[in-house]
């Protein structure tokens, strides 16, 4: 993989991996309110310290431990995501793909493109307004426009194998269009399903910390890093730290796993490497 | 002239299904709800009989089929239907006060974008691999990888706050405009950067860039008479796609810098389970764009003269 592309997976193991041990390595917890020394927050008492590396917010919460724990709500998020869509996308995609006619033009017709006209975040806005904020209702919103993308690259895998001599030699041979799909469509889709998701992470991250800063995310207490960016903004003032660190969380990991999406598709797709 | 005319119609006529599907999916969100919108949006002091005024003058009392034809000729007719917080208030003509300051908003964006994005992405194209070129990709790359919520609240920092350049917040004069168009449009020039900066390597390849050097032209000639006129026709067709986009971060950008759009009325409105005035804003958002799209269509067959005009 190229050089960003390696960068990227090594930003995204270590968020995993805070993910994976926030408990363990989290200095405080992430919910508990330590007095601030009197009266106002002002920039003394919330800037970063040796004991608080990262400062802590208005309610006296250690910043440092509130990001890391936000970088389990983010792959939390993620991972069920692209999840839920790639398979929903594989099955509704193999089934246009492999059987084609009016089922195809059904699906990949109609149900395809009926969220196209709204730009994706809008319409993860608008699923959240009415269903009602949450991380299980932003889940199901995004995975609801989700798997679409994947839907299309496995239609189009379908359609193409199922021509091969081999597809025909399996039927021939009796093989069911189940055995069809999963051992000889599937892994020629595996490929472009890989990247689709890399970005599909990216996305979704994204998308959590926007509509957590919204207010349509996972409700506040929790430290997710849309909600402290959201807090933070009462806070600019005296406490720009607190904009900063969740800050550079979303940016690092939206970042790293676009970097990784690209490079596997260098990788994968030698006729798109640059000059 | 007559062509232009059947062209439209015909584009006309292939948006028909789109919007169709568009007032379909706004009219059914109401209905994913769970429990009682009404009461939702009244709260659980309001009684009985409250709920069920409420729900007749809105017509929710109907069967499904008829709501939807309610709404339908609502639409057809201007009639986005009344604020459920605010009953006396109108959907559509709340929204349409909103809607200038968030076009205003949303075209600064793109003019940002463009001024910035073209000279960037020309200069990197003509510098492939040089310094410069790893400039304006970091530059593009931290574009597109900095979130409006990040990027907005961080020059309200730096440049009201710190150095005490610009406002915080609102909307009163053309200062006002400047950190919320850079948050809006900054995502989209570092997309538009890359794209140019592809476009012009690949058209300074083409027969005709020697020709032209050939010819005697210097550079600058090259470069804006003939590889731009070429390398920007895919670059046109991005922006109505990317302009959507755009809208979404208005959102976005309105809730940072107190911006009186639309996208801010949306926020409001979703926090008060002011149901019907959310589904105005989104559908106002959505008809833009496919309004948007549907310019940048013809923008795109005027521009290449190898796409006629049908």
């Amino acid at each position: 993989m190229n050089r960003l592309g390696k960068v990227g997976l090594v930003i995204i193991s270590v968020f995993f991996f805070l993910a994976l041990f926030a408990p363990q390595l989290a200095p405080y917890d992430p919910r508990e309110q330590t007095r601030l020394e009197s009266g106002l927050p002002t920039e003394e008492r919330l800037k970063p310290t040796r004991e608080y590396f990262f400062g802590r917010d208005d309610l006296g919460r250690d910043v440092l431990s509130r990001v890391i724990y936000g970088a389990r709500i983010s792959m939390r998020v993620g991972m069920s995501v692209v999840l839920i869509s790639t398979v929903i996308g594989t099955i509704i995609g193999a089934i246009s793909g492999y059987y084609g006619g009016w089922v195809d033009r059904l699906l990949s017709g109609f149900l395809f493109n009926v969220f196209l006209p709204f730009p994706s975040i809008l319409l993860a806005i608008a699923m959240v307004a009415f269903l009602g904020p949450g991380l299980n209702n932003l889940i199901l919103a995004l995975s609801v426009i989700g798997w679409v993308g994947y839907a299309r690259l496995m239609r189009g895998q379908a359609l193409k194998v199922r021509e091969f001599d081999f597809a025909t030699a399996a039927r021939a041979l009796g093989a069911s269009d189940m055995r069809i799909i999963v051992l000889h469509i599937l892994p020629n889709a595996i490929q472009p399903m890989i990247v689709q998701a890399s970005l599909g992470m990216a996305g979704a991250v994204l998308a959590e910390a926007s509509l957590s800063f919204l207010g349509l995310g996972v409700p506040p207490p929790a430290p997710s890093w849309g909600v402290m960016l959201n807090d933070a903004r009462s806070f600019l003032r005296v406490a720009p730290h607190l904009l900063i660190f969740p800050g550079l969380a979303v940016m690092l990991t939206v970042m790293a796993f676009n970097f990784v999406g690209d490079g596997l598709r260098e990788l994968l797709d030698p006729k798109q490497r640059r000059q | 002239m007559r062509n232009v005319i059947t062209a439209l119609a015909k584009r006309l006529l292939f948006v028909a299904p789109v919007v169709w599907a568009v007032v379909t999916l706004v009219f059914l969100l109401i209905h994913i709800v769970p429990g009682d919108p009404v009461r939702n949006a009244l709260g659980d002091n309001a009684t009985e009989q409250q709920v069920n005024e409420l729900k007749h003058k809105l017509g929710m009392d109907q069967t499904l089929s008829r709501q939807y034809f309610n709404y339908w000729r609502g639409v057809l007719q201007g009639d986005l239907g009344i604020s459920l917080i605010n009953p006396s208030d109108h959907v559509l003509e709340k929204i349409l006060k909103r809607y200038p300051a968030t076009i205003k908003l949303a075209l600064a964006g793109l003019a940002f974008a463009i001024l910035i994005a073209i000279p960037l992405g020309v200069t990197a194209g003509r510098n492939q691999g040089k310094a410069m070129d790893n400039i304006a990709s970091v530059v593009a790359l931290l574009g597109i990888s900095a979130p409006g919520f990040v990027l907005g609240p961080l020059m309200v920092y730096l440049f009201a706050i710190k150095l005490n350049l610009l406002p915080v917040s609102g909307n009163f004069g053309l200062e006002y405009l400047i950190l919320p168009a850079i948050t809006m449009g900054a995502p989209l020039a570092a997309f538009l950067t890359r794209m140019v900066r592809s476009s012009v390597i690949e058209e300074l390849g083409e027969d005709y860039v020697r020709t032209a050097r050939a010819k005697g032209l210097n550079e600058r000639q090259v470069i804006y008479k003939h590889v731009l006129k070429n390398g920007l026709i895919p670059v046109v067709t991005v922006i109505g796609l990317q302009f959507g986009v755009l809208l979404a971060g208005a959102i976005i950008t309105e809730v940072i810098f107190s911006w009186p759009g639309i996208g801010r009325l949306t926020v409001e409105a979703i926090n008060s389970r002011d149901y019907p005035m959310v589904q105005g804003c989104i559908l106002m958002i959505a008809l833009t764009y496919i309004v948007a799209n549907l310019l940048t269509d013809f923008a795109y067959r005027l521009l290449d003269p190898r796409i006629k005009v049908e």
